[in-house]
């Protein structure tokens, strides 16, 4: 069984966020961490690999510096890293991202690609099922469990209030969430063994079938009008009343603000 | 000279920060408070091959050089002085030993069971007449057959009661040396449950409260001829190489403990307000804290350089790392019982109050500066490489 797990290098909401002059993200100068999401898809996968023995490789798509996110992965069990990289394809939207990843995975044989929800950079939750439509597979998103039947996967999805158990054939695509299980930590020696493992590199010229009107900024559709950094809230308004009158008072402002 | 660390290292000490915060750190009062062994904690660390960070491969260890288990002690220790000790004691003193100097049947049967934590390790050198005075060794080995039968008692041992596999050192005869009869020593691996070999009390400590610290009692124990480490009187060799590695450990304990303390200051001294100003504002508050961070900093490189110069030994036998061990041990504990103490003073009255982590975290400093080797000890090996 081969699985393949795209992951993501985010900016640390811990720490600041930084802009290009153009409104996207200054990846090269922010404190980065695995996309959390991502992270329990790759946790998800190798529980895969714990139970069935599967093949992991993990692909990102970034800056040459997104490679440290591969080692991560490797630190923790993946079998291979595959790096996309290349000047042509930066400042990527949703469309351009997954006209990328799918690009790349042509390459690779799998029974199963895992990505996460959604990034906490994008909060967009496009990617995944994107590269699935590319691609020509199912796909199962928001998964909160996954089990291996066969040639087939049956996957619980997440809704607000319940779940749906969905069954689908192999190759497909399933999305993750931070919430599908608890990722492992990686182990020293799996550190220093991850930097010794070779990170493959591809480029523009190794991405198969995609066209270039559909990479990099020019690829996409997406544009930024404006983005800043979060405004802070303000201290909000505090009042002290007997709890049947609270209720009442914090009801009518929902109303009042159409919440409810 | 090139004072940054690697991607490797920086990736390790994240896995370690992050272990520390979400795993360790929650249950640091409590493991004070109730004195209780933290075995869940050491079970997760031996999953995580945090028990045989510095143990070959070949053995089911990590591989890893001494800076990487440096940084583990040390990030432990920066939210749990107990954990880190726990760790320390298991690595520096029984593993370290047993790698070194175990014959290749020692090194099959010990060494993959403590490299994953599936054992834990403990190291007996301590007597009631023979701390300092390493040679006042009172516990006896005799030759019986194939036996080695052992009697008298260690105390003060750290992970005492929990662990399985002990290093203990005893007396083996008497040499004649330079004119005079000194004692023989030798070291020997013991295992929990050998007949003979009991507990004593359990010590009521004043910091590092969660470690199991106990007496050890042999009583005609009786241990296979091949458990003898190293050669026959060649004990207090292999006692002294050791602790020059477990003071590499040590001193990572009290440089952490140190970092720790100063983090949790820094982050007080933002919120706490007197005078309608967080105290931070104050000058004597900024200037407590430069020293603080200096002198972390400046025993950050000792502890560090210690740890490449132990690496460097391990490629050339010839190196030694003794006295950049004592130097690293003897500044980091003083700093972090200085950096502790002033944590304390800056937090005011609630410094304390058992609730706020700086109380917890002077009182484990206290011992680093007494254990494997006190500061007097490591100023008597720093002086006698200096006047040789």
């Amino acid at each position: 069984m081969k699985v393949v797990v795209c992951i993501k290098q985010v900016p640390d909401t811990k720490g600041g966020v930084k802009f290009n002059p153009d409104g996207t993200l200054d990846r090269g100068a922010m404190l980065t961490i695995m996309n959390p999401d991502d992270k329990a898809g790759l946790e998800a996968a190798l529980r895969l690999k714990d139970q069935y023995g599967a093949e992991v490789t993990v692909v990102t798509m970034g800056l040459p510096k997104a490679e440290e996110v591969l080692r991560e992965a490797l630190a923790m069990g993946a079998d291979k890293g595959i790096l996309v990289t290349d000047r042509v394809l930066g400042g990527a939207d949703t469309w351009a991202t997954s006209q990328t990843l799918a690009g790349a995975i042509r390459n690779l044989e799998y029974d199963l690609i895992i990505t996460g929800r959604q990034a906490i950079d994008g909060d967009t939750a496009q990617v995944g099922p994107q590269i699935s439509e590319h691609l020509g597979i199912p796909v199962i998103s928001y998964a909160q469990n996954i089990k291996i039947d066969g040639d087939s996967v049956i996957v619980e999805r997440q809704y607000d209030d319940r779940y749906h158990v969905l069954k689908a054939k192999m190759p497909c695509l399933i999305t993750a969430l931070s919430e599908l299980n608890e990722p492992r930590y990686m182990t020293p020696g799996g550190i220093f063994d991850a930097y010794q493992a070779e990170i493959t590199v591809w480029g523009r010229a190794d991405l198969v079938d995609v066209d270039d009107s559909n990479l990099g900024l020019k690829g996409s559709p997406t544009q930024i009008a404006r983005a800043s950094d979060k405004v802070r809230k303000g201290a909000g308004e505090k009042v002290t009343l007997e709890p049947d009158e609270a209720v009442n008072y914090i009801v009518d402002k929902l109303k009042t603000k159409h919440v409810i | 000279m090139d004072f940054s660390l690697s991607k490797e290292h920086e990736m390790a000490r994240r896995l370690f920060q992050e272990f520390a915060q979400n795993e360790v750190k929650p249950l640091a009062q409590e493991v004070d408070e109730t004195e209780k062994f933290p075995r869940e904690t050491v079970d997760k660390m031996a999953k995580l091959g945090f028990l045989g960070i510095p143990v070959s491969k070949e053995y089911e260890g990590q591989g890893c050089d001494p800076l990487t288990y440096v940084m583990c002690v040390e990030e432990l220790s920066k939210v749990c002085g107990t954990t880190g000790v726990i760790v320390s004691a298991h690595t520096s003193l029984c593993v370290d030993p047993i790698q070194t100097y175990g014959t290749p049947e020692q090194k099959a049967k010990y060494l993959p069971d403590l490299a994953t934590g599936r054992k834990l390790g403990a190291f007996g050198l301590t007597e009631p007449g023979a701390g300092t005075d390493a040679q006042g060794q009172q516990t006896k080995a005799v030759l019986d057959g194939d036996e080695w039968v052992l009697n008298g008692s260690k105390c003060f041992i750290t992970n005492g009661k929990e662990a399985d596999v002990y290093i203990i050192i005893a007396v083996t005869g008497t040499v004649e040396k330079r004119g005079k009869m000194m004692k023989e020593i030798s070291a020997f691996i013991v295992e929990k449950g050998t007949p003979g070999f009991t507990f004593g009390t359990k010590e009521k400590k004043m910091g590092i409260r969660g470690s199991s610290t106990y007496e050890l009692i042999f009583t005609d124990c009786r241990i296979p001829k091949e458990n003898l480490l190293g050669q026959k009187g060649k004990g207090f060799g292999i006692a002294m190489h050791t602790l020059d590695g477990g003071r590499i450990g040590i001193a990572a304990q009290a440089l952490g403990i140190a970092e720790g303390a100063l983090e949790t200051t820094i982050e007080y001294v933002k919120e706490r307000k007197q005078f309608g100003r967080a105290i931070g504002a104050f000058q004597n508050t900024q200037f407590q804290l430069a020293d603080m961070a200096t002198k972390v900093e400046a025993a950050k490189a000792l502890v560090y350089k210690a740890a490449m110069k132990k690496a460097e030994y391990q490629t050339n036998p010839k190196v030694s790392y003794s006295v950049e061990a004592a130097m690293a041990k003897l500044y980091a504990a003083e700093v972090a019982m200085e950096v502790t103490t002033k944590a304390v003073q800056l937090h005011g009255g609630y410094g304390y109050i058992r609730e706020y982590d700086v109380e917890r975290m002077m009182r484990d400093a206290k011992i680093t500066e007494i254990y494997e080797g006190t500061s007097e000890v490591q100023r008597m090996v720093i002086s006698g490489s200096l006047l040789k």
